[in-house]
């Protein structure tokens, strides 16, 4: 019990994608919950497989760009009727044509923003110290290798059963992640 | 049809077909060419030569900033009526050679084109780098750059807010905006990378300058598929902007009065012609690059052929423009307008006027033959012939419009001074230098995006 406290969990190593999606299915299939995998590059047949869909950074991009659009239309409004009304050309203070402009790129520049940090807020980054970066040839994730990982945290793990169980899936290599 | 996955160490089948990788490369290979290039500890020859010319021409950009600041924009070839000279026209044409990477980065997502992901990490650095380059220009033609922050709206003793009227302040937030969301594109389309880096580089130093950088990417999937998801927003935000951002730098024109400026064609056609310009900098630049860096493998002659034939759609749309402008002066029936066309045509600068129709209608019109997209020394030199004439086309809306507008009482030449000159050619410098430092230290070509076109990445069809 002990040993497997300071475990973050176990991970195995693939070979390449098909076998990590197929492991990936098998091992939600067999009720393992936390977990997840690590590949060189994005593989949406995995994330169909291991049933992870956040659809949370749409709406904040929208919100971003709803608040973009009214706080550029806001300071346009604002400056050139209330702040510092100023006659143009005998054109109305409230120009709402000319708004358009500004009021277009504050919407693209929030909505952009709500992107990049949304998604890098959701992502938890960034983030100095994850225990995964503790399995050897961890590495190779950035590379050429296909990793799963389930936690310890899982409610069916047990260190035995499950290392036996991800044997059988074929990898390359199974090794302990240490906390 | 399912493909057969092979069994690991084996190298894949090579497809033919696509040509847009040469066969044989495998994840492993991939990644390790390309991160040599950034972690390599030999830096090669012609990197310093490169670098040398560019922070040489950089110093000499410098020095001509110094002068301008001390004395004034009068150093400048600048007078009434050509306000407008080399600054607003570098200004444009550097902005313009920016959109061929946010199209590459952003359009070419969207639509799926595999193509772009060998030239989609260094066409987006050539649009930050270009924009910085044209940021210089408007800024320092405000005479007093200290200034410059009068431009942004903040609140201030003197209780003054820009006119947002103006096409001027419209230009600050497209182009204060284009900069901020390329930057960040091209930054988060790199942290992947980052991360290959970091786990690749055996030096300290690298380690932990990649790994801030990289700021614990670990490739997780489910990281992934925010990552995606951001992904393609992004390219459906920056769609938009890339085509907004020329359409407000034309609009500096179009709203002004100035025979030649004042016409709607203008915002299509300017977006064509950055995109034309665009395409032409990335081959001036591609081409070169793989040659030195042996990139053949990554950057085919497909990839070129592709560039090629939209050099030559948008350039078609450029002529359709020149077609149009000089039709509607006639037809206008504008004493004014009408002049104008017979005046670029004929008048003082007519050497200008017909050295960009040749460069821009007839020269590209080659690029119909196959057997010339896929010749490099004629596409280089065609790029070449392209980079000048949007420079020409530039010169000519802008000096020729104004030199010779309503009353000829007000008319007057106008000839770039040789600080013009070293501004200009100072700020190709300051692009080239920026480019190899990118270069040598950050990934040129996306690997994760590479590693996704390669055949080892094929799934197998479920059953």
């Amino acid at each position: 019990m002990s040993e497997s406290n300071n475990l973050y969990g176990l991970m195995a190593e693939f070979e390449n994608p098909n076998d990590l999606v197929k492991a990936a299915h098998e091992a939600r299939a067999a009720g393992y919950r936390k977990m997840d995998a690590y590949t060189p590059y994005p593989i949406e047949e995995l994330i169909e497989a291991l049933e992870i869909h956040d659809r949370r950074l749409p709406a904040l991009v929208l919100g971003g760009g709803i608040l973009g659009g009214l706080a550029g239309y806001g300071l346009c409004y604002w400056c050139s009727v209330i702040a510092y009304p100023l006659a143009v050309g005998g054109k109305p203070f409230h120009s709402a044509p000319a708004f358009i402009v500004p009021t277009f790129e504050t919407t693209i520049l929030f909505a952009a923003f709500a992107a990049v940090l949304g998604m890098l807020a959701l992502n938890g980054l960034p983030q100095p110290y994850h225990p995964v970066f503790n399995a050897p040839r961890f590495a190779l994730a950035s590379r050429d290798r296909f990793f799963l990982c389930i936690e310890a945290a899982d409610p069916q793990y047990d260190h035995d059963e499950t290392w036996a169980f991800l044997t059988r899936l074929g990898p390359r290599v199974v090794m302990d992640v240490e906390e | 049809m399912s493909d057969v996955v092979l069994p690991p160490g084996r190298s894949p089948e090579p497809r033919q077909s696509s040509g847009l990788l040469a066969p044989g490369h495998t994840f492993t290979t991939v990644t390790d060419k390309i991160a040599s290039i950034a972690l390599g500890r030999r830096t090669p020859w012609f990197w310093w030569i490169g670098a040398a010319v560019g922070f040489g021409l950089t110093m000499m950009l410098l020095a001509t900033i110094t002068r301008l600041v001390f004395v004034g924009v009068g150093i400048w070839g600048n007078n009434v009526p050509v306000g407008w000279g080399f600054d607003i026209l570098n200004f444009v044409w550097w902005i313009g050679i920016g959109h061929a990477g946010t199209l590459i980065s952003a359009i070419l997502l969207l639509l799926r084109q595999k193509w772009r992901t060998s030239i989609n990490r260094f066409a987006e650095a050539m649009t930050i780098f270009a924009v910085a380059c044209a940021g210089l220009y408007p800024a320092l033609h405000t005479g007093r750059p200290w200034l410059d922050y009068w431009l942004i709206p903040y609140p201030n003793t003197m209780g003054m807010w820009p006119n947002f009227r103006s096409p001027l302040i419209w230009d600050v937030f497209a182009v204060s905006t284009y900069a901020t969301v390329s930057l960040l594109f091209w930054f988060m389309g790199m942290i992947p990378d980052l991360a290959t880096l970091r786990d690749r580089s055996k030096r300290l130093s690298a380690k932990i300058i990649y790994g801030m950088l990289a700021m614990g990417w670990r490739g997780s999937a489910l990281h992934w598929q925010r990552y995606e998801t951001a992904s393609l927003l992004l390219a459906g935000l920056a769609t938009p902007l890339v085509l907004s951002v020329h359409s407000v730098v034309s609009l500096d024109f179009a709203v002004g009065l100035v025979p030649g400026w004042h016409a709607t064609v203008f915002p299509p056609y300017f977006v064509a012609g950055a995109i034309y310009a665009g395409f032409a900098m990335v081959m001036t630049l591609a081409i070169p690059l793989r040659k030195l860096y042996g990139l053949e493998d990554f950057i085919t002659l497909k990839h070129l052929d592709n560039m090629a034939k939209i050099t030559l759609a948008t350039g078609l749309i450029v002529a359709y423009g020149y077609t149009m402008e000089a039709f509607m002066s006639w037809y206008s029936g504008n004493p004014y307008e009408r002049y104008m066309i017979w005046n670029r045509a004929t008048g003082p600068y007519k050497h200008m006027y017909w050295a960009l129709i040749f460069c821009n209608v007839l020269a590209p019109q080659i690029l119909w033959f196959r057997k010339i997209r896929r010749n490099i020394p004629a596409l280089f030199a065609m790029a070449m012939v392209v980079n000048v004439g949007m420079w020409l086309e530039r010169y000519v809306i802008i000096v020729v419009s104004l030199h010779r507008d309503f009353l000829p009482s007000s008319w007057g030449m106008y000839h770039g001074t040789v600080f013009d000159w070293s501004m200009f050619v100072g700020s190709i410098g300051l692009f080239l230098a920026l480019l190899f430092l990118f270069i040598r230290f950050l990934p040129m070509i996306s690997i994760f995006e590479m590693r996704t076109i390669l055949p080892e990445a094929k799934m197998q069809e479920e059953a």
